[in-house]
């Protein structure tokens, strides 16, 4: 048992390159976000009765977004223009994505759909759900018989 | 020509930065922008999509012939709530490209407007007039 700390340098070292292998492992596994399932790219945050969904849309403004709840699903949907000029342009090099998109999330509880709230900022949109009140649970205490 | 308009939109993926050239001081990542670069005779036109950023968090320089963008972004967690799933992440882009025409340094334009970048290059007077007229013989 003792051995270890008898003959130190070998042991230490094996000790130090376990602790920075460690290291190494963690940092790598990070976790990191999935593959977006289709366009926007969604993030879901949640707290106790509501939920608040952002979406990554650089370039449209917020006449160019639809959103539609209906009980359990929110459908976003809109359509991003190219670019108009009107002198001749030689193109050198296109990636960023144009045209129509459309995505229905289901919604883990039915909506209070006149408390949805949409804030477009930067090119993210944020979308405040709460949920209804006919959904949420009753606590039901028993009555005890005397 | 592609008929980009009719195409259903797919998300990008989020092309990362590999941290092999130069460290970096913010632990966040960082992207590679999606960016579409258009020329006239008189300008050079650089769109980017930066999502999540605004116009006070862009950094432009222009050296010799290399402009670099970094933008800074500034990403805000709803207060109580928890992330639950996540498709992408929120963080800074950075990206730098070689310009082949001189460009007039002090009537360089950015503005940025729901995520996107746009930077207006005017060209140097010297840099317009460059046709050579090839003679025969």
């Amino acid at each position: 048992m003792n051995r270890r700390y008898g003959l130190p340098s070998i042991w230490r070292e094996m000790d130090q390159l376990q602790r920075e292998m460690n290291r190494l492992m963690e940092s790598s596994l990070r976790p990191r976000a999935v593959r977006p399932l289709s366009f926007p790219a969604i993030n879901v945050w949640t707290s106790d009765d509501s939920q608040v969904i952002t979406a990554e849309l650089p370039g449209f403004r917020a006449e160019d977004i639809d959103i539609e709840v209906t009980a359990d699903t929110l459908t976003l949907s809109g359509e991003r223009k190219t670019d108009q000029f009107d002198v001749e342009m030689q193109q050198h090099r296109r990636e960023r994505k144009f045209g129509r998109f459309s995505r229905t999330i289901q919604l883990p509880f039915i909506v209070d759909t006149n408390q949805v709230e949409a804030v477009l900022k930067d090119g993210i949109l944020e979308i405040s759900l709460t949920r209804a009140e006919v959904d949420k649970p009753k606590k039901i205490t028993a009555q005890s018989l005397a | 020509m592609e008929n980009s308009e009719e195409k259903a939109m797919q998300a990008p993926e989020q092309e990362l930065i590999t941290e092999e050239e130069m460290e970096r001081t913010r632990e966040r990542r960082c992207f590679i922008p999606k960016t579409d670069i258009f020329e006239t005779d008189e300008e050079l036109f650089i769109v980017a999509d930066i999502p999540g950023v605004d116009q006070s968090s862009i950094d432009i320089t222009l050296e010799k012939n290399i402009l670099t963008i970094v933008a800074y972004g500034n990403p805000t967690v709803p207060e109580g709530y928890n992330l639950v799933y996540g498709e992408y992440e929120p963080g800074d882009f950075q990206r730098s490209f070689r310009i082949s025409s001189e460009i007039e340094h002090d009537k360089i334009e950015a503005t940025v407007t729901n995520g996107e970048l746009r930077l207006r290059l005017p060209k140097a007077e010297t840099a317009k007039v460059k046709k050579i007229l090839v003679k025969t013989g």
